[in-house]
């Protein structure tokens, strides 16, 4: 029982940071409607930032003062952040901004190696609180009850900021709708500004007060953020008690997964976050998201029609120049070319589900990864012929977006999203854990192509013929009455509904065909690189996906192919340089604040300015 | 705010020029080039050291008139940690910059995908940092070798001196990947070879850098062991051994610690290292004057102000390692690089001879071991030896049953 009960206070003392982060993340969302994956850099500077200043402060009131401070400087740096990064692009298309905190992370994390170097810190312990107090016998850091002392009384302090305050009646307020907050006169980017500092400064006060458990690295940025979106996602997105609940179920469950099932440690929070979407839809304590309800943000979508002359010349132009690549250009740009066609793929598959059909997917690596390993798999264990295996890569991934999507497709927005997000994770698990069938992280390893590919050449027409038409066939099912009645239910699915199109049923199969298409760029991937690895199936790959057709424009039909080109070849070419994480965090900065509707969408809208008004184009 | 809009795009555009000439850009036109790819963002910490070494050892190797008369070069690139990527990188490097042959990588993952494209393409590769032992056994081929002492090595040293206690019951702690997998069997198997009665009464698995450091020591000590067995490095021991400093859990225990006292992971615990463990690493600080280990320390410390990681050592013996194949070899074309390797012989490096064993193209680098003490308000390694790993590897007979088509 003693033994229950010292458990018990682990867990609570873990979800403490946890729940700060946490909190943040959750209020910055219910405000601006951002999905913040900057919130774990902000968590991590204030690591760093409260280890300068304890080493500068001196003792117990240093400290304290010091993580004090830290909030403070984060919340300024969040601010600055906000205004200068994520203001120009409030009238961009839903989510949108979310590329742009992807840029935040990445000069984030070249800045952080600059200054704070690449050693690891250990955090500074609490002056007076060393060692343990002893409960029932059991030994329990001093610490740990600190911060399960501390906790109550920082949800009691946003509890009050929120319901006793006119900030945070204007905060709930602008939670619930934010238009309508504006045209009651209440100015809108400083209350979006405040919230987002606000956020910033908790999760730097979640990483200033972790300090005396553990330190400050430069990876934990990452190592925290998913954590943190389960603990959001499982309150109820936009809910604080939600998150606080969510927090400590999280950690307390975590700390018994431990002592009971040590093998759990990769999945256990992923399982718990599922279990709860498919029993509650919207989190524990969450509402029924009201966002795009009002209409979508930003101008209005053209309607879509197949090119004109003009460009159906460029689009053959370009496939003549493909089509003729071998005859004068270097093996590597062959290699390059092949690895531009599946990430085009890959993210065409995406585009499809997430630009036509409004579904946003936040693990869509899970079918890439997953036809990748259906075909190594069948290779490795069974020596099959390389074209059999490669057939089983479409298909093994489509039977997976058949069955995720089956669970997943009863949500809709973030919760969609973050549901797709768990499954794919649980993917990655069985890829990672599963020792004897997928080698784990050793990866499965001599997939090679059949006799008559092995050659760069003949391999690259392979890439040219399967990746290219698999881009054509998505776009024309999206010419298709298939792809009307797709866009009819993300544009309004109660109008969809009356004209008799079974709108979940659409979305079901539009997840299916973009998961085989995603598995077939994972075919082609896993036998020109010879190799497949967990990797793969990171939240990470969903998130480059995800990037690439936000930054080449959600509202167009060539964005998810045209920013996979984009990003190809600008990282193949900042990688060579030393900080090309700052820079190309501020080019994806830049990007988005010059074109906030995408590549293309700007490209295009540039396009009609020049050339007069929009029916003029049509024709 | 237009202004700061204004002010961060001319911030890029200025900074492009100057950041695109520190790459190694403009070069002499005949010198040997090789690929080194390794993670130095994702693994800032680790890569880091491992880059200066391999510079100091190519701008000696180069004062001493290079090899075969030619300047030796080193292009680095960075993978992002992702084994896709590094194979592209590969390509670039062979097809299109020239270079004789690739090295580096920390990360098993993106080893095993480098060898696995070497043997392909028929490049050569040299494994530098990658813990993997499948690199040279169970997906070992003849393009591969591999210079970072074995884990199965390491772990049968800690084995060795376990098994000399009286200790029955243990229990083990390793990160929850390939590499803690390895780690943890090779120990269990090893220990059990040498003392049979050895029971494993608790097994924990933390994800990678992600450990929750009050729950495992928690279960560790509901197990009540007698001894424990530790993988878990970086973050994640800093965390360990701070909770379990705290709980108590080491008290009256003998552990056995994988890498800790490697300076990478030791160095950040300052004072808070953890006294009495029994560890593999690298004793810098204690390397008698005169002998080749120390005249690389001084030279490093010299010419980086940095003092040494078991990573700037594995680096500079990279880099001893290729230049005395290529001399060995007499040409820089893949079969005769491939031929010089195979059972290569190098006198006087930091750790003594350096050779690499025909049978499993594995190198005879040893380890360290001995048992950590906090001095001078930093941890280091006391009572320490340095250990061949001859006999320690499984038999040849086992070996060769283990690599495939050979």
């Amino acid at each position: 029982m003693a033994f229950f009960f010292a458990q018990f206070l682990t867990g609570l003392a873990n979800a403490a940071a946890l729940f700060l982060v946490a909190s943040g993340l959750s209020l910055i969302f219910g405000v601006t409607r951002i999905v913040n994956f900057a919130h774990g850099s902000f968590y991590m500077l204030g690591a760093f930032v409260g280890v300068t200043l304890m080493d500068v402060l001196p003792g117990a009131v240093g400290f304290w003062g010091a993580i004090i401070l830290t909030g403070l400087a984060v919340g300024a740096i969040g601010a600055f952040v906000e205004m200068v990064v994520l203001r120009p692009i409030y009238r961009a298309p839903e989510l949108f901004q979310l590329v742009a905190t992807f840029g935040v992370i990445l000069v984030i994390q070249d800045l952080a190696l600059m200054i704070w170097g690449a050693e690891d810190r250990l955090g500074p312990r609490a002056p007076g609180l060393r060692g343990v107090w002893r409960i029932f016998g059991e030994p329990v850091p001093k610490y740990d009850i600190i911060l399960i002392a501390i906790t109550p009384f920082i949800l009691f302090a946003l509890w009050y900021l929120i319901t006793r305050t006119r900030v945070g009646v204007l905060v709930r307020a602008a939670t619930q709708d934010r238009e309508m907050v504006g045209a009651l006169g209440v100015n809108q980017a400083r209350l979006f500004t405040g919230v987002f500092a606000l956020g910033s400064a908790l999760a730097g006060w979640g990483g200033a007060l972790q300090l005396p458990k553990g330190g400050a690295d430069l990876l934990m940025d990452f190592n925290i953020i998913g954590a943190v979106f389960v603990v959001v996602v499982i309150g109820g997105m936009g809910s604080l008690p939600g998150a606080f609940i969510a927090a400590v179920l999280i950690s307390v469950l975590s700390v018994f997964g431990v002592t009971y099932l040590p093998q759990s440690t990769l999945v256990l929070m992923f399982v718990v976050m599922a279990i709860v979407l498919i029993v509650r839809p919207y989190g524990l304590l969450g509402r029924e998201e009201v966002a795009g309800e009002h209409g979508q943000v930003g101008a209005p979508e053209t309607p879509i029609r197949p090119y004109g002359r003009t460009g159906k010349l460029l689009v053959a132009g370009l496939l003549a120049l493909l089509a003729a690549l071998p005859l004068f250009a270097e093996q590597f740009v062959l290699t390059l070319t092949v690895d531009m066609i599946v990430f085009a793929l890959f993210a065409a598959s995406l585009h499809f589900i997430l630009g036509t059909g409004g579904l946003v997917s936040f693990g869509h690596a899970a079918f890439f990864g997953g036809g990748a390993y259906a075909a190594a798999l069948l290779v490795f264990h069974t020596d099959t012929r390389m074209e059999l295996a490669f057939l089983f890569a479409p298909f093994a991934a489509g039977l997976l977006a058949l069955g995720i999507g089956w669970f997943c497709i009863r949500l809709t927005g973030v919760y969609f999203a973050m549901l797709t997000l768990a499954f794919s994770q649980l993917v990655w698990s069985l890829a990672f854990q599963w020792r004897d069938v997928t080698r784990g992280d050793d990866g499965l390893v001599n997939i090679w192509p059949a006799e008559w590919l092995n050659s760069p050449a003949a391999y690259y027409y392979f890439t040219l013929a399967l990746g290219v038409g698999g881009i054509l066939f998505l776009r024309h099912v999206i010419h298709a009455p298939f792809g009307y009645a797709l866009r009819a239910g993300r544009d309004s699915p109660r109008q969809a509904e009356a004209t008799g199109i079974d709108v979940k049923r659409i979305q079901y199969a539009a997840f299916a065909l973009a998961g085989a298409m995603a598995g077939l760029a994972g075919g082609i991937f896993v036998f020109s690189k010879g190799s497949v690895f967990p990797t793969e199936l990171e939240i990470g790959a969903s998130f480059d996906a995800l990037i690439v057709v936000f930054l080449g424009g959600v509202k167009t039909l060539a964005g998810g192919v045209v920013g996979a080109g984009f990003m190809t070849l600008v990282e193949d070419w900042l990688t060579r340089l030393e900080y090309w994480r700052l820079l190309l965090g501020l080019l994806i900065i830049a990007v988005v604040i010059i074109a906030p509707e995408g590549i293309v969408g700007s490209l295009r809208s540039l396009w009609t300015r020049i050339r007069g008004t929009e029916s003029e184009v049509t024709k | 705010m237009t202004f700061t809009r204004r002010t961060l795009l001319a911030m890029a555009t200025a900074l492009a020029p100057i950041a695109m000439l520190t790459p190694v850009a403009a070069l002499a036109q005949d010198s040997i080039k090789i690929g080194e790819i390794n993670h130095y963002k994702r693994l800032a910490a680790f890569a880091e050291p491992y880059k200066l070494g391999i510079e100091l050892a190519v701008d000696e190797v180069n004062a001493d008139g290079g090899v075969l008369g030619k300047p030796l070069e080193f292009i680095f690139r960075d993978d992002q940690g992702d084994p896709a990527e590094a194979i592209k990188i590969a390509e670039e490097l062979m097809t299109r910059e020239g270079a004789v042959m690739l090295t580096g990588t920390i990360l098993s993952n993106v080893g095993l995908a480098l060898s696995s494209f070497a043997a392909e393409k028929g490049y050569l590769y040299l494994a530098s940092e990658p813990l993997a032992d499948s690199l040279v056994w169970a997906s070992g081929n003849p393009q591969t070798f591999r210079l970072r002492t074995s884990t199965w090595v390491q772990a049968a040293m800690l084995a060795e001196e376990a098994a000399k206690t009286d200790a029955v019951r243990y229990a083990t702690i390793a990160p929850n990947y390939a590499y803690g997998q390895d780690a943890v069997a090779a120990f269990k198997e090893n220990l059990l070879r040498l003392k049979p009665d050895v029971e494993f009464v608790a097994e924990q698995w933390p994800a990678l850098f992600k450990i929750d450091a009050g729950a495992e020591v928690q279960a560790l000590e509901r197990a009540k062991p007698d001894a424990i067995y530790n993988v878990t490095f970086g973050t994640d021991l800093a965390k360990f051994v701070r909770d379990g400093g705290d709980r108590g859990l080491f008290d009256g225990r003998n552990v056995y610690g994988l890498l800790t006292g490697e300076p990478e992971y030791l160095d950040p615990l300052g004072d808070e290292a953890p006294e009495g463990w029994f560890v593999t690493g690298y004793p810098w600080y204690a390397l008698a004057d005169g002998t080749p280990g120390k005249t690389f320390v001084d030279a490093y410390m010299d010419t980086t102000g940095e003092t040494p990681k078991i990573g700037s050592l594995v680096g500079y013996m990279t880099v001893l390692s290729i230049a005395a194949a290529i001399e060995k070899a007499g040409a820089t074309d893949t079969a005769s690089l491939i031929a010089a390797f195979e059972g290569l012989e190098i006198e006087d490096t930091p750790i003594g001879l350096l050779s690499y064993r025909e049978l499993d193209n594995q190198s005879t680098m040893g380890a360290y071991v001995g048992t950590l003490a906090v001095e001078d308000g930093k941890g280091v390694m006391v009572d320490w030896s340095y250990k061949d790993p001859a006999p320690y590897m499984p038999t040849d007979d086992e070996i060769r049953a283990m690599r495939p088509a050979e």
